[in-house]
């Protein structure tokens, strides 16, 4: 069923009663060409871009819990492609493009707002940095404005502006970039792909990785054994444990990310600022909650939960920048598991066992990257060769020197 | 989450810094393969489980610890002064 004007009236008229499920709740095949290990944004996105652009369609998503249950629906759901380095900048930019025909594409409201990241300045050497990425950005097509503390100050006229230890004194505005709803990129997707004939199988963990003759032949899951021709392992947070059932260790810890979601309130922001002085971004859903983050808490986990300290510093940067906070109540929190790599980049490429890829390493950075990295993790598989804005990506390039490292913050992941 | 040192008693994790997996060994600059020192500065074993790992106390003792924690639940076994783990000695 397609989702248009018509088929709303069509339902308002019969009582709603007519609506299909979204997508088949699949039980795995013996065999599939290719079997994705991970039902995130990255895996569903993955198998809508392999049938929909490469015409594989004999395709399985193997999830261990259930659509959305992973970082896809955890995060804090900003999009943009503000990045500074070569590597980066043509993969992020392809990933907005991607997002502003998304919905036409799945047919699916995923509700993206272009509303503006505004990522503010302190001082005078956060001001040269921030100009300098303005600069990378325009260069390489993308759109970028530095402002001055007047131009800030009409967007988001309530933060504090001088009495605050940390004064601000502009910002780097990116007016493309914004926010989309994160559980409904998920079903976008995984529609849009179960559509053109992706089996979407859930509640199913893959348990073991089978290879013969250093080729990767299927995998082991809690449903029984599935054989592929080709397996891509796509688990976000867990990219270490999967990738151990294939003998590999991968330069990658993993850490929890927490997020914050205040009561309903009326419109009140409406662009996405980040603080310059300390880690915290925030936004307002179209539901009315505040919704903001900042640091992970540090420290290696597997736990979907954070602790204390992160939440006090969270929210006393908060009220550094935006003392009105003060009267609003927190509503509620959570945590995700994360992949944080030892240069704050991913991962997309082969690995050394035979018909295995890998798509990992997304940091807290990992949701903008959804289309891009779903459409240049298709092509690697389909035509075993990295798409040309991927082509950075590799997996060897920590022994080789070639790391990309937005932060400069060297091979310590909690930095990043 | 608090830290049971072995020096000042159980303390919030606030006043400690993590740096990671206390199971990598160095490997001797001079004589060690490039690919060893790739191994020791990049790979790991990322557990999920007991893991050890090293915390300095910079708001207490100042000593290095390592802690044997659990990466699922954050439960901590124990945590003993650093060098001991490597002399075997009780510093
Ligand atoms: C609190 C928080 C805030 C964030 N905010 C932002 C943000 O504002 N902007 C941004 O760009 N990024 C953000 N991120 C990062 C982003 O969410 C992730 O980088 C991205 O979602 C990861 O890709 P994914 O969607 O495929 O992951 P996931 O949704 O985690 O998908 C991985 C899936 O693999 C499954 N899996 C794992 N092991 C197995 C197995 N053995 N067998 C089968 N299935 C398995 C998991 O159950 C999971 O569903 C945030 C992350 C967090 C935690
Ligand atoms: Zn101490």
């Amino acid at each position: 069923m397609r989702y248009s004007i018509f088929s709303l009236i069509g339902q308002t008229l019969k009582g709603h009663r007519g609506w299909q499920p979204t997508w088949r709740d699949a039980a795995p095949k013996p065999e599939y060409d290719v079997l994705i290990i991970g039902g995130g944004g990255h895996g569903l996105a993955t198998a809508h871009y392999l049938a929909s652009r490469f015409g594989i369609n004999n395709v399985a998503v193997i999830e261990k819990g259930y659509i959305g249950s992973g970082n896809v629906g955890r995060n804090t759901t900003i999009i943009r492609s503000n990045y500074l380095l070569p590597g980066n900048t043509p993969f992020y930019e392809l990933s907005m493009k991607l997002w502003q025909g998304l919905e036409q594409d799945v047919n699916y409201n995923a509700m993206v707002s272009q509303r503006g990241v505004l990522n503010l300045f302190h001082s005078d050497p956060q001001r040269d940095a921030y100009a300098r990425r303005g600069n990378a950005m325009r260069l390489a097509g993308v759109d970028a404005e530095l402002l001055d503390r007047e131009r800030v100050r009409a967007m988001v006229p309530f933060l504090d502006y001088e009495t605050s230890r940390f004064p601000i004194q502009g910002g780097l505005l990116q007016r493309r970039g914004g926010t989309a709803r994160h559980d409904a990129v998920a079903w976008g997707y995984a529609r849009a792909a179960d559509s053109r004939g992706v089996d979407i199988v859930q509640n199913c963990e893959v348990t073991g990785v089978t290879i013969m003759n250093g080729r990767v032949s299927g995998v082991a899951t809690t449903r029984g054994p599935i054989r592929a021709k080709k397996v891509a392992l796509v688990v976000a947070g867990n990219s270490s444990r999967v990738a151990a059932m294939a003998g590999m260790r991968l330069p990658i810890e993993s850490h929890v990310l927490q997020a914050f979601v205040s009561e309903g309130l009326k419109p009140l922001i409406d662009c996405v600022v980040t603080f310059g002085a300390g880690h915290l971004y925030i936004s307002q859903s179209d539901k009315g909650g505040l919704v903001f983050g900042g640091d992970i808490d540090g420290y290696n986990s597997y736990a979907q939960r954070g602790n204390l300290p992160v939440i006090e510093d969270v929210m006393e940067a908060a009220m550094g920048l935006w003392p009105g906070l003060g009267r609003v109540r927190l509503l509620r929190h959570w945590g995700g598991i994360m992949d944080m790599s030892m240069d704050g980049s991913p991962i997309i490429d082969h690995t050394p066992v035979q018909g295995l890829y890998l798509n990992a390493g997304w940091c807290y950075g990992g949701f903008k990257a959804t289309p891009a990295s779903g459409f240049c993790f298709a092509h690697l598989i389909a035509k075993d060769e990295p798409h040309p804005v991927a082509a950075a990506y590799r997996l060897d390039r920590f022994a080789t020197g070639r790391v990309i490292d937005e932060k400069g913050a060297g091979a310590q992941p909690n930095l990043h | 989450m608090r830290i049971p040192c072995p020096h000042c008693g159980a303390r919030d994790v606030q006043e400690f810094t993590y740096l990671g997996d206390a199971g990598l060994q160095r490997p001797d600059g001079l004589a060690a393969t490039e690919a060893a020192m790739f191994d020791y500065v990049y790979l790991r074993d990322n557990l999920r489980g007991l893991h050890e790992e090293l915390w300095y106390h910079g708001a207490g003792c100042h000593a290095w610890l390592a802690v044997r924690r659990h990466t699922l639940t954050h439960a901590i076994e124990s945590a003993v002064p650093a060098k001991s783990r490597w002399t075997g000695a009780a510093a």
